[in-house]
């Protein structure tokens, strides 16, 4: 007796009528023209997204790009406490911290760029950010562009969205 | 006549058919994409547009043709650069060459003068047909030699012995329809097919010659190197068969040569099996349906009912083609091999065998 042998159930053997693939060729034909005709009749059935000008709904959860969250009057929420560039596993977050002018905050950021070439999308920057200041929840999949800098996105344009 | 007439009419032939090959040629590849493209539950070529219009992406062969024209005329390093400059030219000519011999309708009398619906009626259609399309291998196999790449070559071998193993069972599944109208001229035999089998039903290729039409289709299908034999350009193995070198309007001669292979097959197809021109029970004046009713039908009616029949037949088989390929998974090399020679060419044996028998017993029982 051997061990370890497993029979496998092997492909069934083909009817006459099969063999001859004719029928089988004509019912296949059957198929694929109902495809045809009910996609030409109900068109909007077709399940295709034109992706460019119509954009799949993310779900709430979806980590897609980032964005800076303000204060009230507008100033960045953001205190420059390299929170996220310390977690970043993908060291893509650059911070320069300035002094602010606001005694009561003691540093915001003069740079923060967020390398989306770089970035995993893990979100563990939004998990690190002590003051709810940077978040995923924008929905976009980071969008294609022909240049690296302009991958690059910088504190400006994480602010607008 | 003057001779200026009959240049008129041979130049208008001329225009007319190619008019009517290279825009079926055109509308084919887009069929293709869209075809496939609804087979599949996608939307398919939808991009391309003139003032704001797409209209179902009907554009995209002209912006294709426009691509194919701008493109960098590629030639790899190490090629033949004799015979991969020719090969496209090898695989276009035949193909445009072959579809001289096929009746679009009956002769025309205009001014007096018979004018037949062909570029050229030779006596000896089929074979020159046959003869022509064989050519088309000579512009894979170079293609695919002179390349100096691994996946053209193989490809180009497998192509020329696809293409000569079912040139065999393709010239012998045609030999019963040239046994039952006995004639190898093309508009002889569309002639033929106008007449009634039994008083029901047109003497057409197919109520004949059932076998006889499957083998031919299947033939065809392997000969325009179609799904399910288009093993020559499995590009799951081969990348893309012969012309994988080749780019720009070198590759864009390749896929006309293609289509036109296909075009020029469907209205063959047409003709040898489904009455050619012939309009189902449409006399030279008139229906003539069995039971004894008949509508007359003026003479030019006719001959547009019969051009119609013709170039709606080719169009049907032209769809029938690009329905099967997104249908049928490829076949298996050694299963195209084995089809041909162990199925088809015995078949196509025994069907000009019974055809002989059946003929015989015909002419000695005076049917």
């Amino acid at each position: 007796m051997t061990i370890g042998v497993i029979k496998v159930a092997r492909p069934r053997k083909m009817s006459f009528g099969e063999s001859l693939y004719l029928l089988e060729i004509v019912k296949g034909l059957g198929v694929t023209i109902g495809h045809f005709l009910h996609n030409i009749a109900h068109n909007k059935d077709i399940p295709t997204i034109e992706y460019p000008e119509v954009r799949r709904t993310m779900p709430p959860r979806f980590r897609g790009c980032h964005r800076l969250m303000k204060r009230p009057e507008g100033s960045p929420r953001c205190v420059a406490c390299f929170m996220c560039a310390t977690a970043c596993p993908a060291d893509c977050i650059t911070i320069v911290a300035g002094e602010s002018t606001d005694p009561t905050i003691e540093k915001y950021p003069v740079r923060f760029d967020i390398d989306m070439l770089r970035c995993v999308f893990c979100g563990q920057c939004v998990e690190a950010c002590p003051c709810d200041a940077i978040r995923m929840d924008t929905g976009w999949y980071t969008p294609p562009d022909d240049t690296r800098e302009k991958l690059i996105f910088t504190i400006d344009r994480l602010l607008e969205k | 006549m003057s001779p200026l007439f009959d240049i008129t009419v041979t130049v208008a032939r001329l225009a007319v058919f190619f008019a009517f090959v290279f825009g079926l040629v055109v509308i084919m590849t887009w069929v293709e994409r869209k075809g496939a493209a609804y087979i599949q539950d996608r939307r398919g070529p939808n991009r391309a547009r003139i003032l704001g219009l797409t209209l179902g992406g009907v554009f995209h062969p002209l912006a294709d043709a426009l691509k194919f024209l701008f493109k960098e005329d590629f030639i790899p390093d190490g090629a033949h650069r004799l015979f991969y400059q020719l090969a496209p030219m090898f695989a276009l000519a035949p193909a445009i060459l072959t579809m001289a011999v096929v009746p679009f309708g009956p002769p025309v009398t205009i001014a007096g003068k018979q004018v037949a619906l062909h570029i050229a009626d030779l006596n000896v259609g089929i074979l020159y047909l046959f003869a022509i399309s064989g050519m088309g291998v000579y512009g894979i196999v170079l293609a695919g030699w002179s390349s100096n790449s691994k996946y053209p070559l193989l490809g180009a071998l497998r192509s020329s012995a696809q293409m000569i193993s079912y040139e065999v069972s393709m010239g012998l599944s045609v030999v019963g329809v040239l046994m039952v109208f006995q004639s190898v001229q093309l508009s002889e035999i569309a002639r033929g097919q106008g007449e009634l089998l039994f008083g029901i039903l047109p003497k057409w290729g197919i109520f004949v010659q059932p076998l006889g039409f499957i083998l031919f289709i299947t033939a065809l299908y392997a000969e325009a190197n179609r799904t399910p034999f288009d093993l020559p350009e499995g590009e799951s193995e081969l990348v893309a068969g012969y012309h994988t070198e080749y780019a720009s309007f070198k590759f864009s001669m390749f896929m006309m040569a293609e289509y036109i292979h296909m075009v020029v097959g469907a209205a063959v197809l047409a003709t040898l099996f489904f009455g050619g021109w012939q309009f189902p029970y449409l006399g030279n004046s008139g229906f003539a349906f069995p039971g004894g009713i008949s509508v007359a039908v003026p003479a030019w009616a006719v001959l547009l009912l019969r051009i119609g029949s013709f170039v709606g037949k080719t169009i049907f088989f032209c769809w029938l083609y690009v329905w099967v390929r997104w249908t049928i998974p490829r076949f298996r090399y050694d299963q195209v091999m084995r089809l041909g020679w162990k199925v088809m060419l015995p078949l196509a044996l025994l069907n000009i065998f019974v055809t002989g028998l059946v003929l015989l017993l015909i002419d000695r029982g005076g049917f």
